[in-house]
């Protein structure tokens, strides 16, 4: 008897949370949903809620005690945000003066940074070698924030029954003739300068965060200009979860010999090349190219569901 | 010269988020914001910080003004007023 | 008063900025321009914590020979901050349109009030 997917994993729960009977847990899930109490629950609200906007009780919100409490309200708000302003403008006039050198932020961690981030990391960039090497950690919390604000948005936005609605079908694009001919000469030219500055991240301005976000914007040119058919041929849901999931992994894999390096965490295999070069600066490179991919393609999947509720 | 620049690219900065709550059509708060977030990024490449520059025009002026333009598009709300929206607002 | 309420000027203009995004975001009562203004106060912060980094005749912390630099730290933490800020961004904007979808309005006191008619 062949199972399918979801029975093994259904089974696999059951026998996880200790229940008895196995086979009576995969049978739940057949039921109507409108025949449970929950969703007969939600049945009535809907109902309701259609009935209350037909009505529009809006002139219940025009009776004396709820205008004068705006009017409270409105007051209230503006002091509170004025006396707010004020309190934080008298602090920061007591503030170092804006420019100092010996202002308590320049403190030796920076000069430390300044000084030997050329020999330790091999990158130009203080700014790349101190967030891809020294603190490397904060750049994966900020790439698994990515990964977490993508995987919501599908939660409230996708539909993965195929009920795309019929006016995202027809891309506007369509037939528009300035658009068609300047696409064909921004986007490669994009692309091309969104890969640079991911390629080049450790030696000038830039990194995975700008490059990834110019790769996304080329596909979101792409796309409106020639549909969706077209952009699915090299990017669609598998790939997005492909590219993401392996860019993640290979963060995270990369990066946990320093755990085991100690204290500076800094050498590694990869030697470091000539500072200028490229192919320099050990692994800041590949987690660049990482840290872009996941970013490009976050930006995507959140025009894709936006437009057409699923990646 | 230079504090001369910095103290008006301020002054933008402030007078396009005071813009941004008195308008009374969506679509051109949305605008407002971009335009908002490019202003923000020349401020930055005058505190020596190029990549916040490039960051900041890629991310906040392309990104999250093409967000707030999918929003508005699928609510259908592109030409719409916010007064409309919420008549309660003037009293 | 301090005395350097008028040389730190982009403190006191994201001081500023804060103020007004915060009163964007608590007056208003379209969604849309609440998130405009939660986005305003984001920015606003990222101005005044990098602007702690900026040391006088210091270039950009690209190592190529100069005498000083300015101090790259804060630079780097609000990198991470401008890509946080546009994914909360995208997540309120998503829960803007399933809000739309399901009460047709933008006002959060009509959303508030349909919300709790319908629980009744």
């Amino acid at each position: 008897m062949k199972m399918k997917r979801n029975d093994i994993f259904r089974r696999f729960a059951a026998w996880f949370s200790g229940k008895e009977n196995i086979d009576d847990c995969i049978e739940q899930q057949t039921d109507d949903a409108f025949l449970t109490q929950d969703g007969y629950e939600h049945h009535r609200r809907h109902e309701k809620l259609m009935r209350l906007l037909e009505e529009r009780p809006e002139e219940s919100l025009r009776s004396l005690e709820i205008r004068s409490f705006n009017k409270t309200y409105i007051v209230l708000s503006v002091l509170v945000c004025v006396v707010l302003a004020g309190v934080l403008l008298y602090a920061v006039s007591f503030m170092p003066r804006f420019g100092t050198a010996d202002n308590p932020a320049n403190n030796e961690v920076a000069d430390k940074y300044l000084e030997d981030g050329l020999e330790d990391t091999g990158a130009v960039s203080a700014v790349a070698g101190m967030i891809l090497d020294y603190r490397a950690f904060d750049t994966l919390g900020e790439s698994f924030v990515l990964f977490t604000a993508v995987c919501c948005v599908m939660i409230l936005l996708g539909r993965e029954d195929g009920r795309v609605s019929e006016k995202c079908e027809c891309y506007e694009g369509e037939n528009d003739q300035i658009l068609h001919r300047l696409v064909r000469v921004l986007v490669p030219a994009t692309m091309l300068f969104g890969c640079y500055i991911i390629l080049n991240g450790h030696l000038s301005p830039g990194g995975g965060f700008a490059g990834g976000a110019i790769i996304g914007a080329a596909m979101m040119l792409w796309c409106v200009t020639l549909g969706f058919r077209s952009t699915e041929r090299f990017f669609n849901g598998r790939t997005f979860r492909v590219v993401t999931f392996a860019a993640l992994t290979f963060y995270c894999v990369s990066k946990t010999y320093s755990f085991y390096t100690g204290a500076n965490g800094i050498a590694s295999v990869i030697p470091l090349g000539t500072p200028g070069a490229m192919l320099s600066s050990g692994l800041i490179m590949p987690l660049n190219v990482a840290v872009g991919m996941v970013v490009s393609c976050t930006m995507f999947g959140f025009f894709s569901l936006f437009m057409r509720s699923k990646i | 010269m230079d504090e001369a620049i910095r103290i008006f690219l301020l002054v933008m900065l402030i007078a396009c988020a005071v813009s941004v709550s008195f308008t009374k059509k969506l679509l051109s708060a949305v605008v407002i914001f971009t335009s908002y977030s490019l202003i923000m990024a020349i401020v930055w490449v005058l505190l020596e910080s190029p990549d916040l520059a490039v960051t900041e025009a890629a991310v906040g002026a392309g990104i999250t003004g093409v967000l707030f333009f999918l929003t508005l598009k699928k609510i259908n709300m592109i030409d719409s007023d916010t007064k409309e929206n919420d008549e309660d607002e003037k009293k | 008063m301090g005395e350097n309420f008028f040389y730190n000027y982009e403190e006191v203009a994201a001081i500023l900025l804060f103020g007004i995004g915060f009163t964007t975001l608590v007056f208003h009562r379209n969604l849309i321009k609440k998130i405009i203004g939660m986005n305003i106060m984001d920015t606003a912060i990222y101005l005044f914590l990098a602007s702690m980094g900026y040391i006088d005749g210091g270039t950009a912390p690209i190592i190529d020979g100069a005498e000083t630099y300015i101090n790259p730290i804060p630079s780097g933490l609000v990198l991470t901050g401008i890509v946080v800020s546009v994914s909360v961004s995208a997540i309120m904007l998503a829960l803007t349109v399933r809000l739309y979808g399901r009460y047709h309005t933008l006002n959060l006191d009509y959303i508030y009030m349909y919300a709790q008619k319908e629980h009744e």
